[in-house]
């Protein structure tokens, strides 16, 4: 199928690419001094990859502890430091880079740009976030040194005060946490401003609002999100530094301050964040499923309206996070609707995508592979969500398996997965070349196997009442059977992760010589050489609908008579 | 090459879309306004809070001078803005000094009454709550101020050295807006710290 | 109507009971070892059960409609070998369509939200009756702590430690325990799985939750909110007493601490070391209040918490050196010599 581009007009550069063999120094030195979006992209995009093995790899720590009752394979301290770094380090290093390598490499090629609006401002996030990242690992080797653990925090990703104060927390491990979310939060607000004025202000031709492909859509408004998710976030780590540092009490119970204001702050901040995670697998599915279904997104403008839609509601549901802390049975009631209205633009969101694939001819390609389980996960883990909202069944669920159940649905099932499709989806734009299917149907399948080992069966613990955050469990308890099936999925993921890893790093050099448009696709990133030359497109291109590319190969029947 | 002309606006249609510096700055702007919301929010809920003295009522004076200062500075700053959109250097530069000779003045008339509050009254950030939430939320916005000033004086040194020019109004109406959002946040603290949580 | 066999209800309760049934263990009445929120044995509990059955129906009718579409849509419309090169016919959306696939599920938005709400007023507002026994629970860290306000029978108050011991309850003579929820320093969570959903405890912003166990025997739970180190073995245990048996265990609660002249010496060695400091025994100089009141230490099936059988061995070597058992508490080693410890432990011993 390689090459059958119609190449808009004069978006391919036909100019020979330099010959000149680049040192590896010259090479190291173009990558750190970059400004070029498609190098931040795939910059970020590397930090997540290497930070979802590190993750990963304490998962499996986890899961090592975890696999029988009662085993010493870690200490009690080390174990906490474990799942606190893993929530952590997924949540912030690896979820919200990918938003940005994702907004970064596509955005400003599916919106005909040459770049994004402030390349060095890019350039900086990108850098603040990695110093972030390398600031909390850091923690490891910190303080104490090397023996045990360091000073990693070990107070859970929620960081609940008052045991973050100084009184419960001595040493320096939750400053660690909270100095280096502070300036990767600097990082986001950067990335978060680039993205909504590349999109306002770099839009080429043509190209109104209404015309611009749902992918870009879809990160447009999680750029804008992710400006009021991130700051409460950042605003209460300066309040919790200034208790440990200056002697403030917001958070010190002894002198007034309150434990339940941290808990709201966070959650203003952690609930829409895991909406500002999920976006990107929104966005990605909504390409991935348009190209291998050979049909148009089905209802553009619901779809564009539901992902506002989630996006506006979800800044008022924190509280479902909260519903055990004794809040008044009108509070409850008001978390409970609140929650459950997420239900409906995610409704319409599925709805669509599946009516898109409706009447399709659908090619099971890797990419679509992924899709097709996402849609399947992720229906599954709203229906968990929707469980977890019901007030009442929440006292029971919350703080159990059940809800690390939930929420590795979406993120392993939903992201990870979405992740994946985006990249074999976009390999060949990036680097010219294709990778390996085989390979991919076998990453697929284990990780599919693994990923359902692991995450169906830890459902039921949660029912049985097994508590999250305990390093060990008693053996009468019954849950060792399901622990262990958990720990086997958890290896079977880690197996499908590295021969990922081998795919990428094979296909880069050996893989099957891509094309400018392998999938025969319909948005404009498709319509210029792989790799794209560093200035995207030799002029600037003209649209006039959000297929550009789909009115060049059907003339007879473009999308703009739609319009 | 194979180039089906896609033209769907005509080349000498406008295509015109607002300036990416003014649409970085509301991006700025909105995400500041999150961070703000937070420790107001933090303020309001703990305003008698405190478990010991001294209250609000007893140490805080309003501080009347200081916000006629910093308010009338938002209209010196359109007053420059003005001018240099009517390329008017001299008037630009004039206004945009006695912007920064207000804000200045605000940030001193803060320095007096926080050097009160500390060695006369004793209240400083570890004292109680209201030490504790006060000095926080003013001393951000305070924070605001000082980068504020910081921008408008490399400006100004650029203006004395006659590098601004008329094709940079847009920039500096860029920079003013942020100036806008510092006084337009005064008006909410100055509201919660000084009327309701007094 | 579908025959009975058929109902999503009978479906989703075979899955989960025959995922629990894998798991080995069968469902029955009355306390169980492993602490499932779907053998419910107080009326909370109960009532939660309930609801998350319905709720469960809801959802697995959700589920199927829309996984068998997809399942549907991926076999239909696969692309086959053999078929031409065209493109198919390009939809671009139906108003109609959209539209029931906004209304519908508006409408079981609307049935969730009310079924939840009137199951969260019944369970959060109950009020309470005149019979009831109000006990209220102290989170420390890694530990419990029951205070037993005056009772009509005894007449003194009192603290028990780890060991809740609450009168068994009945549907015609409720005899509830309604526990007010403190914490002494972090964040914890007070959860007993058969009995109730769980109630933080929360330093300053008190709490509270209430049971009425309607089986008697032991049951079990845990903190379910992290609350440092040893978060994981902060365990809870419940001890729902006939009336008779907990006549008793009050009574003996309510005196104060045996005094046995054949242990001078391990008292000595308790009130000089650093014990008494943080340890309580009732009617003696020893009344500090970090660590729990060992007035009753004898009366407890477990030490630290719900850790370990409360034996000799066990308890000499929780003294001697409390972080080989449960590292990270906050008791410390105290450094005693053999002799010491034997003294100390034999005077433990004697606190029934
Ligand atoms: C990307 C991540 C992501 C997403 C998209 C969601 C989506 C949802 N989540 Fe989840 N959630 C998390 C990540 C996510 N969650 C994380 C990380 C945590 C825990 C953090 C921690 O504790 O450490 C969490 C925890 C969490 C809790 C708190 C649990 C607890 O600790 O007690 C709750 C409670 O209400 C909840 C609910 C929901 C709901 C209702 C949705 C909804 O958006 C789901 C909507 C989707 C559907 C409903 C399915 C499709 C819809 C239809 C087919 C239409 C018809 C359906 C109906 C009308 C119901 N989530
Ligand atoms: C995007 C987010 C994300 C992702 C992808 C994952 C992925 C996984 N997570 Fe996790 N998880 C969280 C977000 C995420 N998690 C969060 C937010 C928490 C809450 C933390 C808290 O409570 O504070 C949590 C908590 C959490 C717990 C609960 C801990 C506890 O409360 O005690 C567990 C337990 O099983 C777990 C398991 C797993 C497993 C098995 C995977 C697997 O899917 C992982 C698969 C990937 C791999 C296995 C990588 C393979 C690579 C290698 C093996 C090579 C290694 C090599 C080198 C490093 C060179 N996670
Ligand atoms: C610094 C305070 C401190 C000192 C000193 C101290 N303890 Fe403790 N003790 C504790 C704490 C805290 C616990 C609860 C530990 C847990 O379960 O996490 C505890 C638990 C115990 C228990 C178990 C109680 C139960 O019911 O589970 C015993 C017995 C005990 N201590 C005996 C002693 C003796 C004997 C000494 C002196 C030699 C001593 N303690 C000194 C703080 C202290
Ligand atoms: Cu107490 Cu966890
Ligand atoms: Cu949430």
């Amino acid at each position: 199928m390689a090459d059958q581009t119609l190449p808009i007009h004069g978006a391919l550069d036909l100019t020979p690419p330099r010959e000149r063999e680049h040192t590896l120094l010259e090479t190291l030195h173009s990558w750190v001094t970059t400004v070029d979006h498609k190098k931040l992209g795939l910059m970020y995009m590397m930090m997540s990859i290497f930070f979802l093995l590190v993750g990963g790899a304490e998962a499996i720590f986890i899961r090592i502890q975890l696999a029988v009752p009662n085993n010493h394979f870690v200490s009690p301290q080390t174990f906490n430091r474990l799942f606190t770094m893993h929530g952590t380090t997924m949540v912030f290093l690896v979820g919200m880079p990918l938003v940005f390598a994702w907004a970064n490499y596509i955005v400003p090629l599916q919106i005909g740009a040459r770049d994004m609006a402030f390349p060095r401002l890019n350039a900086f996030s990108f850098w603040l976030t990695l110093f972030g990242g390398l600031f909390l690992y850091y923690s490891f080797i910190g303080g104490p040194g090397l023996y045990g653990t360091g000073s990693a925090p070990d107070v859970t990703w929620w960081a609940y005060a008052p045991l973050t104060l100084k009184a419960f927390s001595p040493g320096h491990a939750t400053d660690y946490w909270a100095l280096a979310l502070i300036v990767t939060g600097f990082g986001t607000i950067g990335g978060g401003i680039n993205i909504i004025a590349t999109v306002i202000s770099m839009r080429c031709k043509g190209m109104t609002l209404m015309r611009m492909p749902l992918f870009s859509w879809v990160m447009f408004v999680d750029g804008a999100f992710v400006l009021i998710v991130i700051t409460p976030l950042t605003a209460s780590q300066v309040m919790l530094l200034i208790d440990r540092y200056l002697g403030g009490h917001f958070f010190d119970t002894q002198a007034g301050g309150s434990a339940t204001v941290w808990m709201h702050f966070f959650w203003i901040f952690g609930h829409p964040e895991v909406y500002v995670l999920v976006f990107p697998a929104f966005a990605i599915a909504s390409e991935v499923i348009q190209v291998f279904s050979r049909k148009a997104l089905f209802g553009y403008p619901a779809m564009v309206a539901a992902i506002i839609g989630i996006a506006f509601v979800s800044v008022s549901v924190w509280a479902h996070h909260m519903f055990t802390i004794g809040m008044t049975s009108a509070g409850n009631a008001f978390f409970v609707l609140s929650t459950e209205l997420v239900g409906i633009p995610t409704g319409i969101k599925i709805f669509n995508w599946l009516a898109t694939m409706w009447g399709g001819k659908i090619r099971f390609a890797t990419p679509m592979l992924f899709a097709i389980a996402f849609l399947f996960q992720f229906l599954c883990a709203g229906l968990t969500g929707i469980m977890l909202s019901i007030a009442p069944w929440n006292w029971q669920l919350h703080g159990s398996y059940f809800v690390i159940a939930h929420f590795h649905y979406i993120l392993v099932g939903a992201i990870v997965f979405m992740v994946f499709s985006g990249i074999y989806y976009w390999f060949p734009k990036a680097t010219g070349r294709m990778m390996s299917e085989t390979l991919g149907k076998w990453h697929f399948w284990l990780f599919f196997i693994g990923f359902h080992l692991t995450f169906d069966t830890m459902h039921f613990v949660g029912f049985e009442g097994m508590p999250r955050w305990i390093y060990t469990y008693p053996a009468d308890r019954g849950w060792q059977n399901i622990n262990l099936v958990v720990s086997i999925g958890g290896l079977i993921q880690g197996i499908a992760v590295l021969i990922f890893a081998y795919n990428l790093i094979s296909s880069l050099f050996k893989g099957k010589i891509a094309g400018n448009d392998p999938w025969d696709a319909w948005t404009l990133e498709w319509a210029t050489t792989s790799p794209p030359p560093v200035y995207n497109f030799a002029t600037d291109p003209v649209v006039r609908s959000w297929r550009p590319l789909w009115d060049l190969k059907h003339p007879e029947n473009p999308d703009w008579k739609y319009d | 090459m194979n180039a089906i002309p896609l033209v769907a606006t005509s080349p000498e249609q406008e295509w015109h879309l607002p300036y990416k510096g003014r649409i970085g700055m509301y991006g700025l702007i909105i995400a500041e306004s999150a961070i703000f919301t937070i420790f107001v929010i933090a303020y309001i809920y703990y305003i008698g809070k405190s478990l010991y003295g001294p209250t609000p009522q007893q140490v805080l004076d309003v501080p009347i001078v200081n916000t006629i200062c910093l308010l009338s500075s938002s209209i010196t700053i359109f007053l420059s803005e003005r001018a240099i959109e009517r390329n008017n250097l001299k008037t630009f530069g004039l206004w945009w000094a006695a912007t920064i000779a207000l804000g200045a003045i605000f940030l001193i008339g803060t320095g007096i009454e926080w050097h009160k509050l500390i060695y006369h009254d004793g209240l400083t950030i570890s004292t109680n709550l209201f030490g504790t939430t006060f000095y926080s939320l003013v001393g951000l916005h305070a924070t605001h101020v000082v980068v504020g000033l910081i921008m408008l004086t490399i400006v100004l040194l650029f203006t004395l050295t006659g590098h601004v020019k008329h094709e940079h109004s847009e920039r500096v109406q860029v920079l003013a807006l942020y100036w806008h959002f510092v006084d337009a946040v005064w008006v909410v603290v100055f509201t919660v710290v000084y009327i309701v949580g007094r | 109507m579908l025959p009975k066999w058929l109902r999503v209800e009978r479906i989703a309760r075979l899955a989960v009971f025959s995922a629990l049934a894998l798991s080995g263990h069968a469902m029955a009445e009355g306390p169980q070892a492993t602490p499932s929120i779907f053998a419910p044995a107080s009326t909370p509990a109960t009532q939660i059960y309930h609801l998350s059955f319905f709720i469960l129906e809801i959802t697995a009718a959700i589920f199927v409609a829309v996984a068998g579409l997809l399942t549907y849509v991926i076999i239909r419309y696969r692309a086959r070998t053999g078929d031409d090169e065209s493109e198919p016919a390009q939809v671009y959306g139906s108003n109609q369509v959209e539209l029931a696939w906004t209304v519908i599920p508006i409408l079981i938005v609307v049935v969730l939200f009310l079924t939840t709400a009137r199951v969260i007023f019944a369970i959060q507002d109950a009020p309470m009756p005149t019979a009831a026994l109000e006990v209220t629970a102290v989170g420390h860290q890694f530990w419990w702590e029951y205070r037993y306000p005056k009772q009509g029978l005894v007449g003194q108050d009192f603290v028990a430690v780890n060991e809740l011991h609450v009168p068994l309850s009945s549907t015609d003579h409720p005899t509830p325990t309604y526990i007010k929820l403190l914490s002494a320093d972090v964040d914890h969570s007070f959860w007993v799985p058969q009995l109730a959903g769980k109630t933080d405890l929360i330093p300053n912003h008190p709490n509270d939750t209430w049971i009425d166990p309607l089986q008697s025997g032991l049951y079990v739970g845990q903190c379910a909110q992290f609350c440092g180190v040893q978060h994981a073995n902060m365990l809870l245990r419940v001890y729902v007493d006939t009336p008779e048996q907990f006549a008793a265990w009050l009574a003996n609660q309510a005196k104060p601490g045996i005094q046995d002249p054949s242990v001078v010496a391990g008292r000595h060695v308790f009130e000089t070391q650093a014990c008494m400091n943080c340890h309580a025994v009732q009617g003696t100089a020893a009344t500090g209040r970090f660590g729990p009141d060992l007035t009753h230490l004898m009366s407890r099936d477990t030490l630290a918490s719900g850790m370990i059988p409360n034996t000799r061995d066990n308890l000499r070597q929780w003294i001697k050196d409390p972080n080989t058992i449960k590292p990270g508490c906050l008791m410390p080693a105290m450094q005693l010599s053999e002799d010491q410890l034997d003294q100390v432990t034999n005077y433990l011993e004697t606190l029934k």
